[in-house]
């Protein structure tokens, strides 16, 4: 394990083995509008994370500091919750943070997910019969009520605790189709004259079958991505959120325990859900953008 | 047809087996001592019920036994039903708190479930033939499914429920209503059932329908389908071979997303503080009361488990190669 080149999830994609498929991947993605839209969106979110927290002179999105209970206008865009907290504040800290536990838990359950996935595809016999099991029997327990106990028990929680987590049981859904790839692949030729010119399990693995599956493992990993983001909003909403600071799920719950749906509150509500959504719903869209762009079947219709 | 079975078996088996070590595990290597802890947790006011729960900790973990013999007891009283007593609402045991909770969560789950799978399905198939559906059902499909559950619960209360009027948005039923089988408690429980059940609904119904229309395009795209029009069959029977081939793998996702409709179950109930499963973890974790939590999370791991048998029966019914025994292994 410890001789695991480092599988960062972007990198693949960035270097296909051959550069004419590449060239030409490129020429479609640019002409892919479902791409396009996504990724757009998803850009633009992520600089209002990024951005819009370092233009608020007020560093803590939880300080009491308007009037309460305010509609939006021009001081307080989003309009202020019941205790005078800024709406927009919290949701350009929430949208960070969303983005945080999406891509640690996004990362974490990639890289579990390609280990198990390869080792399993490609070693088979004993290794994938017994790392098999392994992947059903995590796949049965439903994540989140193992994520509810663990994290109720956990006195502190943090964004990136959360992510561990969540990286830690959302893996065994895409280890089973990276393992059904790789199933594929090992007895093409290319992977044969490896193995014959004596190359070890993970360099045949990383080097010959990776790169060929990498555009679905860069596919693969925008869903966990998007998967990650919708877990941790339900636990935020349920109170097993992050202690300190604010995210997009944490905001659902305070405007839900605060009742801001009786008081007609709709600023409190509407714009955390809205950014989850655009959020996940871009990463969607950019992802079928993808699947026409390296798939040409599916480009014509 | 055996072997897929006997293996499904074994699965589920050890998927129990771990899942009951996990709840195990957790209190037992939590760091500090937890009897006192969760005593002063449960901030139970008269001296003698939190003494009585002292020592009911203290028989119930066993601390001066050794480990293994603390986790065959902990089996032994399982298997028994015994899964502990409730601090939330303190003498009653947790089985009993969690059995009364279930047919709420139950009467919500199932029809979601299921007719959001069928008309779903129906849905994608619709739309994969006509361009105009497929324009309108693919973009609302990817809103619905990228929708956080209780985020849709939350908007269909205000506009439903809080704007219109039209439903109410909390409880199981209204408060001066005795819960029974008189025909005045069925309508009041059908009408506060509306709203959870149309949020589930729609968030699931977005991913079928997605699904469907996808596995449909690809299928009408594969050689068999050249193959059959090549030949001059109708398109009529070319798309019925189609439906048949794309409905397989929505079985088999139906039984990898029971675990995601069950977390969007359980915070739906939250939003609507319907008296189901999801209502009684949130009081669970308000509370400290870490028996009933891990009594849940047995329940839903069962409930899951059955609930993946049935579809693998379902799965033997529709797929003729799980019968001759050709694909045992591949899910």
């Amino acid at each position: 394990m410890s001789t695991l080149p480092d599988p960062a999830p972007e990198a693949p994609s960035a270097e296909t083995p051959v550069a004419k498929p590449g060239r030409e991947s490129l020429h479609y993605a640019v002409r892919n509008p479902k791409l396009i839209i996504g990724v757009t969106l998803v850009a633009i979110l992520l600089a209002i994370g990024v951005v819009g927290p370092m233009l608020l002179d007020n560093g803590n999105p939880n300080e009491y500091v308007g009037p309460q209970a305010a509609a939006p206008d021009g001081t307080y865009w989003m309009g202020t919750t019941t205790f005078g907290q800024d709406v927009y504040a919290q949701f350009v800290h929430g949208l960070r943070a969303t983005f945080l536990v999406g891509v640690v838990g996004g990362a974490i359950a990639a890289v579990i997910a390609m280990v198990v996935g390869f080792l399993a595809g490609y070693r088979g016999g004993v290794t994938d019969e017994i790392l098999n099991m392994l992947t059903n029997v995590v796949l049965v327990i439903p994540a989140l009520a193992v994520l509810l106990i663990i994290n109720a028990y956990m006195g502190v929680r943090s964004v990136a605790v959360q992510g561990l987590f969540i990286g830690l049981t959302s893996w065994p859904w895409a280890a089973r189709a990276i393992r059904a790839q790789t199933f594929s692949l090992r007895t093409r030729e290319f992977v044969d004259l490896a193995r014959l010119s004596g190359s070890g399990t993970w360099r045949i693995v990383f080097r010959e079958i990776a790169p060929n599956m990498s555009s679905y493992l860069f596919m693969m990993f925008i869903l966990l991505f998007g998967g990650s983001i919708l877990i941790a909003s339900s636990l935020d909403f349920i109170g097993l959120g992050p202690t300190e600071g604010v995210s997009l799920g944490l905001m659902l719950q305070s405007a839900q325990q605060w009742s801001a749906l009786q008081l007609g509150m709709w600023w409190w509500f509407i714009p955390p859900g809205a950014g989850i959504t655009a959020i996940v719903g871009a990463l969607y869209v950019a992802n079928v953008g993808l699947d026409e762009v390296f798939n040409p079947k599916l480009r014509e219709s | 047809m055996r072997r897929y079975f006997a293996r499904k078996l074994l699965i589920y088996g050890l998927t129990f087996v771990v899942a009951v070590t996990v709840n195990w595990m957790i209190p037992r290597f939590m760091p500090g001592d937890p009897v006192s802890a969760m005593v002063a947790r449960a901030r139970v006011s008269q001296p003698e019920a939190a003494e009585a729960m002292r020592t009911y900790y203290n028989n119930l973990f066993g601390f001066d036994e050794p480990l293994w013999q603390q986790y065959l007891h902990f089996w032994g009283a399982l298997l028994q039903g015994d899964f502990g007593i409730s601090i939330f609402v303190f003498p009653t045991p947790v089985g009993d708190v969690l059995l009364d909770a279930l047919p709420y969560t139950l009467g919500l789950m199932i029809p979601a479930v299921l007719l959001s799978w069928f008309v779903g399905n129906w849905i994608g198939a619709l739309s994969a033939r006509r361009k105009v559906l497929d324009n309108t059902v693919l973009p609302a499909g990817y809103l619905l499914t990228a929708m956080p559950y209780m985020w849709i619960a939350v908007i269909l209360a205000w506009a439903l429920g809080a704007k219109a009027g039209w439903f109410p948005i909390s409880g199981g039923y209204s408060l001066d209503i005795q819960p029974g089988w008189s025909g005045d408690f069925v309508l009041d429980a059908l009408h506060h059932w509306v709203l959870p059940f149309l949020s589930l609904f729609l968030v699931a119904l977005g991913g079928w329908a997605i699904g469907m229309r996808n596995m449909i395009i690809y299928e009408l795209e594969s050689d068999y389908s050249s193959y059959l029009s090549a030949l001059g069959a109708p398109q009529r029977l070319i798309r019925r071979y189609a439906f048949r081939n794309a409905v397989l793998p929505q079985v088999t996702g139906l039984a990898l997303q029971l675990g995601v409709l069950v977390a969007g179950a359980l915070v739906t109930e939250i939003v609507f503080a319907y008296p189901g499963l999801g209502s009684l973890i949130l009081a669970a974790i308000q509370n400290q009361d870490f028996f009933l939590l891990q009594g849940a999370f047995l329940f839903i791991v069962i409930g899951v488990l059955i609930a993946n048998f049935l579809i693998d029966i379902v799965y033997v019914v529709v797929d003729p190669r799980t019968r001759t025994g050709m694909a045992g292994g591949t899910s």
